[in-house]
């Protein structure tokens, strides 16, 4: 376990965690989680708290966007951190996962007469839907590298974007409302209702921790092991006996299944999605939140989709002289992007493991 | 599936897809030059072009032109073209290289991974658009008719209009003045040096630096050119124009070989054209999504494009 220990030997932060003893780390877990789940209440902190809080929109509301962005972030980390295959097209899974859900739900589906089913009922069926979309784009063009793969995903994106928009039975514009909300009552209250977004931003947060506890052990498995080969040197690790196809069927197909879940969440909480929801700018804007927040570590993803759906909305209601910055927040957020990526080229957060192949590159190149 | 409809029109289908691919091909050669070069993809590349389609615009707005003023004579509309693809081809140009040396020069020097450039250029192309969507309030604009399309001749059934006419004979002239360049001249041996061996390139006196921001600013003229074109066929342009076509682009420089210059002249009629067969033929909501459809088949029978990567081959 050669890396672990170069864990420990580094500074900062991730080098204190890693020397001390296991009961601390648990400690330090538990603390985070609590900290996390009491996000929608950030605003109570006197002094800073008022800061932090979004005012343009409701903080909750916020937060479960920040809490989709974190699981598509998630997920696209898995394609391109994990096993290095660009997508540019991650938005087509999560409008599969959204659209099946609302074909199954919505009354102004099709299949209501014969489905009409419950959000929790819809949950699978839609996430077998992605899965299945992802291997059906992964199985022709897993066989292309880097940037032609990439014009591909894209292109699957817009078409599922296309299909949206110009069928009827996916009605365009005008999309598919009342899907119904996540189950259960408190009280007799419903708990998923439609004034309070906090339980939906706990459900998210939920599945997030579930999402990173699955990947965090495929990760360390033979499965991420190859997907680190695959990354490194296509070539070699085929000669080496992995079977590329196979895992990189496997990266696409997981990664597909987190978007869908981002998706599924999405029309579980908005109950109304149509094809404006899903363009394609969403999805280079959750690689950008990957590679800003570190490619193939998973709190930087994490921070970079906290971040693509924090800085908009924080500038929200924010006016400078008489414009309102939300106006400019796209604007503002690509220069964010640059300035990021030209400080701090890996990443926020980089991942050790590639920071390390990087000095090892640099000895490569010849000095300019 | 209407196919007596494509039939019926396929005369005129081509030609107004050979208009439309010339103009996706010029718009393509920045993809190609610079992922040549660098080995990456220029997303910020669209927004160059959207400079251009504005630039223009504001330059004939200065003449007192809009899209209400009535049509100049000959002379003027020579002269208002000229000056609209120069300012159009000076915006562009400084466009490329003002991404050049923000976005992609400091990573270079920090010899950061190749995705690095990509969310930078990314966070170039963010910057450009929406500046520009939040300055023109997202509307639209229209342009002056500048040129009228009118009949020019007509073969069989099909109509050719001067103004496709201008497009394609101007696209095919500026593609052979770049191919000479890239080929025959001093400079475009140096781009060829550096797209083979960028190292070799250097340690043999190549200065590499001017040749990647030299590769810039050719793709800038060109999607300066192609801006303009746009403009007179299209009639408006609008802050996300370039994204929507920079899409069609770059698939047409991986359509017809990225890196390759003659690709993307191939890949870019190509595209133009199927693409109106498309429309004809399943209606113009499914114009993207036949191109995507296309471009896919193809890669899987040739995964590295129709006519191969090479802009470094020495006879490219």
């Amino acid at each position: 376990m050669s890396e672990k220990a170069s864990f420990r030997s580094n500074g900062g932060v991730r080098g204190w965690y890693g020397r001390q003893p296991a009961w601390v780390q648990w400690i330090v877990i538990a603390i985070a989680l609590v900290l996390a789940f009491l996000l929608p209440y950030a605003g109570d902190i006197p002094l800073i708290g008022p800061q932090i809080v979004t005012e343009g929109i409701d903080w909750p509301s916020a937060l479960f966007n920040m809490s989709y962005y974190v699981l598509l972030a998630l997920g696209l980390n898995v394609v391109v951190g994990y096993a290095g295959l660009l997508d540019l097209g991650y938005v087509g899974f999560f409008a599969v996962g959204a659209y099946g859900t609302a074909l199954l739900t919505s009354p102004d589906s099709v299949l209501y007469a014969d489905t009409g089913w419950k959000w929790l009922m819809a949950v699978p069926v839609a996430l077998a839907l992605t899965m299945v979309a992802g291997l059906i784009l992964g199985w022709p063009t897993l066989r292309l590298r880097g940037d032609y793969l990439a014009i591909v995903t894209l292109g699957f994106a817009e078409i599922i974007r296309i299909f949206a928009t110009s069928t009827t039975t996916l009605r365009g514009d005008r999309g598919f409302a009342s899907i119904p909300h996540p189950p259960g009552t408190w009280n007799g209250e419903p708990i998923f209702g439609v004034t309070d977004a906090v339980p939906y931003f706990w459900l998210g947060l939920v599945v997030i921790i579930l999402v990173i506890l699955g990947v965090r052990n495929l990760d360390r498995s033979r499965v991420g092991r190859s997907w680190l080969a695959i990354r490194e040197d296509e070539e070699a690790a085929e000669i080496m006996g992995v079977r590329t196809i196979k895992y990189k069927l496997w990266a696409f197909a997981i990664g597909a299944f987190i978007g869908g879940l981002g998706g599924v969440l999405f029309a579980g909480e908005q109950g109304f999605i149509n094809s404006q929801t899903f363009v394609l700018q969403f999805s280079i804007l959750v690689l950008a939140g990957v590679v800003m927040g570190g490619s193939g570590n998973m709190a930087g993803a994490i921070l970079g989709g906290a971040l693509i759906s924090y800085i908009p909305d924080r500038l929200r209601g924010i006016s400078l002289g008489d414009t309102d910055l939300y106006e400019y927040r796209f604007a503002l957020f690509g220069l964010v992007i640059i300035i990021i990526m030209v400080l701090r080229p890996q990443g926020l957060i980089p991942s050790r493991r590639r920071a390390m192949e990087l000095k090892d590159r640099e000895k490569e190149v010849a000095p300019q | 599936m209407d196919f007596s409809g494509l039939i019926d029109n396929f005369g005129p289908l081509t030609v107004t897809g050979l208009a439309q691919g010339a103009i996706i091909a010029l718009f393509a050669l920045g993809y190609t030059l610079v992922y040549g070069v660098l080995r990456l993809i220029n997303f910020a590349h669209s927004e160059v072009f959207l400079m251009g389609t504005y630039a223009c615009l504001i330059v004939w707005g200065f003449f007192g032109l809009d899209q209400n003023s009535a049509a100049p004579s000959v002379g003027g509309m020579l002269l208002y073209l000229v000056i609209g693809l120069v300012v159009a081809i000076i915006a562009s140009g400084v466009t490329a290289l003002a991404v050049e040396v923000v976005a992609y020069r400091p990573l270079r020097r920090r010899n950061a991974p190749p995705l690095a450039f990509l969310i930078t250029a990314i966070g170039a192309s963010l910057f450009i658009s929406e500046l520009t969507g939040v300055l023109t309030h997202r509307n639209q604009r229209g342009v002056p008719p500048i040129i009228q399309a009118k009949p020019l001749f007509t073969i069989g059934d099909t109509t050719v209009t001067n103004l496709q006419l201008l497009i394609i004979v101007l696209a095919l002239v500026m593609m052979f003045v770049l191919d000479r360049f890239i080929n025959g001249s001093r400079l475009g041996r140096g781009i060829r040096a550096v797209s083979q061996n960028p190292d070799s390139a250097a340690l043999m006196g190549v200065n590499k630096s001017r040749v990647i921001a030299l590769v810039f600013l050719l793709g800038g003229l060109m999607a300066g050119i192609a801006a303009v074109m746009y403009d007179l066929k299209i009639g408006v342009t609008r802050y996300d124009a370039g994204f929507l076509l920079g899409i069609d682009a770059f698939a047409a420089a991986v359509l017809g070989g990225i890196g390759n210059l003659r690709g993307a002249l191939l890949g870019g009629l190509l595209l133009g054209v199927l693409q109106n067969y498309a429309a004809g033929l399943f209606g113009s909501q499914w114009l993207h999504a036949a191109s995507f459809v296309l471009l896919v088949v193809i890669l899987l029978f040739r995964p590295t494009g129709l006519l191969g990567e090479s802009l470094g081959r020495a006879r490219a």
